[in-house]
């Protein structure tokens, strides 16, 4: 579980976060919702600790994440895996490579281990016999589900995935939507997707966060979500001709 | 100051939180190939050409008869040693290696590789820029000893071919008054500047901001920070060590 609370941001004068507060539940997919530019990647950065925020508390079950030591926070980032939105995959390195990374540096496995482990995660993204192609060689959607076996590999409790359809088709987009929605079941992993996909709302959104201009306006559930009277919400959700069509049809 | 002061607090990041140390072994090995492998046909280059030049032109001004064309190897010896091949060769790779440092990081930085170093709770500052110093520390001195050796090759070549001097006479003009600090001179200045060189081109990587654009700009101003750099130390050290 990861808490938050009273989190503000600003850069400058521009404030970007406004006292943000809230839950991400273990074994749900998490979504941060929103239009572009109303915080909702400087949320996710700042939970993960690329961002360091102004005020406000960040707890992953419970141990403190923000203002503590560095050596306890690299703790706490261990068990944390992230998708970048492009992927972030080292492209001097092959994929096996990437995967094999954090193994690498943060374990003490065997070199057998590592190399099941890294069969096994490749395997349960949908991936073989790429182990040895260079992220330049591999397509967008191969890219994203590469990041995810780098993600899951050493085990994380928490799975951060920063728009990951963007730059993909419909169909792999479902893929990934399902993959990252199967493997947070699978592992009863904490994950939290940052996107405006509505189609990723609708797949894989249990629990949805909406941002507008830094602040926390909506917390519910996909099943509410299309009943709410939030009027910035409702201007997001029903730009959706397909979203228009399924309140009509409710 | 604001860079500076940014530039010094990354300095000594480099040194917190490090990796094992089996882990830089092999990333300054592969950066030593690198740096060395891929700067070596512009080192033999531009150091014979330099070497050459210095002699032919040392001839043209030669043009009283007290002077022995002896004097020719002498002035390219120590022109070589004392200046062309340390400062340079180290504006040359500046250029080379520099812009490439920068340009990874900077890649890396905006493709949010460097991110993804630093969720992972590895010491991105460290893993990528460390290894890319100690690279630069111990390949540079080595680039400039065959450049050295090349650049006096290359006068020998130009002095002999012209008819400005025989081989003897060039052969004697470099053996005479040879002083060995000079050399130990040599190397210092070529560690300097290499450091110089390697933080300052990834001090501006580093903090790239942006996209592709900004990539390139961060190139170029990694490139001119570095060879001022470079010239006001070389001043500094000349003053200080000669």
């Amino acid at each position: 579980m990861i808490e938050f609370s009273n989190i503000n941001k600003a850069f400058q004068e521009k404030v970007v976060l406004k006292n943000v507060s809230g839950i991400f539940t273990q074994g749900i997919c998490n979504l941060i919702i929103g239009a572009s530019g109303t915080g909702k990647s400087v949320l996710l950065k700042s939970l993960v600790g690329l961002i360091k925020p102004d005020s406000g508390s960040i707890k992953y079950d419970g141990r403190e994440f923000t203002n503590i030591d560095n050596h306890l926070k690299q703790d706490i980032r261990r068990d944390i895996g992230m998708l970048f939105q492009g992927g972030a995959l080292f492209d001097s390195k092959t994929v096996e490579q990437n995967v094999m990374f954090p193994l690498d540096m943060l374990t003490k496995m065997s070199k057998e281990e590592k190399y099941d482990r890294v069969n096994y995660c490749l395997q349960r993204v949908g991936l073989e016999n790429v182990n040895h192609l260079m992220p330049s060689q591999i397509s967008g959607g191969m890219q994203k589900r590469v990041g995810i076996a780098r993600a899951f590999a050493m085990n994380s409790k928490y799975l951060y995935c920063d728009e990951p359809n963007s730059g993909l088709d419909p169909q792999t987009s479902i893929r990934i939507d399902n993959l990252i929605k199967d493997i947070t079941h699978e592992f009863n992993i904490t994950t939290v997707v940052v996107t405006h996909d509505m189609n990723s709302v609708l797949e894989i959104g249990e629990h949805v966060i909406f941002m507008y201009k830094g602040e926390k306006v909506y917390d519910g559930t996909k099943a509410d979500i299309l009943d709410t009277d939030v009027t910035s919400l409702q201007d997001f959700l029903f730009a959706n001709k397909l979203i228009r069509e399924m309140k009509a049809h409710k | 100051m604001k860079s500076f002061g940014k530039y010094l607090i990354l300095i000594s990041t480099l040194f917190v939180r490090r990796e094992r140390f089996g882990v830089y072994v092999k990333l300054v090995v592969d950066e030593a190939i690198s740096v060395g492998y891929n700067s070596i046909f512009i080192v033999v280059i531009v150091s014979s050409f330099i070497g050459a030049v210095t002699a032919v032109q040392t001839g043209y001004n030669l043009v009283s008869d007290l002077i022995p064309v002896s004097v020719i190897g002498t002035i390219v010896r120590d022109m070589t040693i004392l200046e062309l091949a340390p400062t340079i060769i180290s504006v040359v790779l500046a250029g080379k290696v520099g812009s490439n440092i920068a340009g990874h990081l900077g890649t890396m930085r905006i493709t949010e590789q460097i991110d993804a170093f630093e969720v992972m709770g590895i010491n991105s500052a460290s893993y990528l820029i460390l290894p890319k110093i100690l690279a630069c520390m111990i390949m540079f001195p080595m680039l400039i000893i065959i450049a050295g050796f090349l650049s006096i090759y290359g006068g020998f070549l130009a002095g002999t071919l012209t008819g400005a001097l025989t081989e003897q006479e060039y052969i004697s003009g470099i053996r005479s008054g040879f002083q060995e600090y000079n050399i130990w001179f040599a190397l210092i200045k070529s560690l300097v500047f290499a450091f110089i060189i390697s933080s300052i081109s990834a001090f501006n990587g580093y903090f790239t901001k942006g996209g592709a654009l900004e990539v390139g700009q961060s190139s170029t101003t990694a490139v001119t920070n570095s060879c001022i750099a470079v010239l006001l130390a070389d001043f500094l050290l000349a003053k200080l060590l000669l």
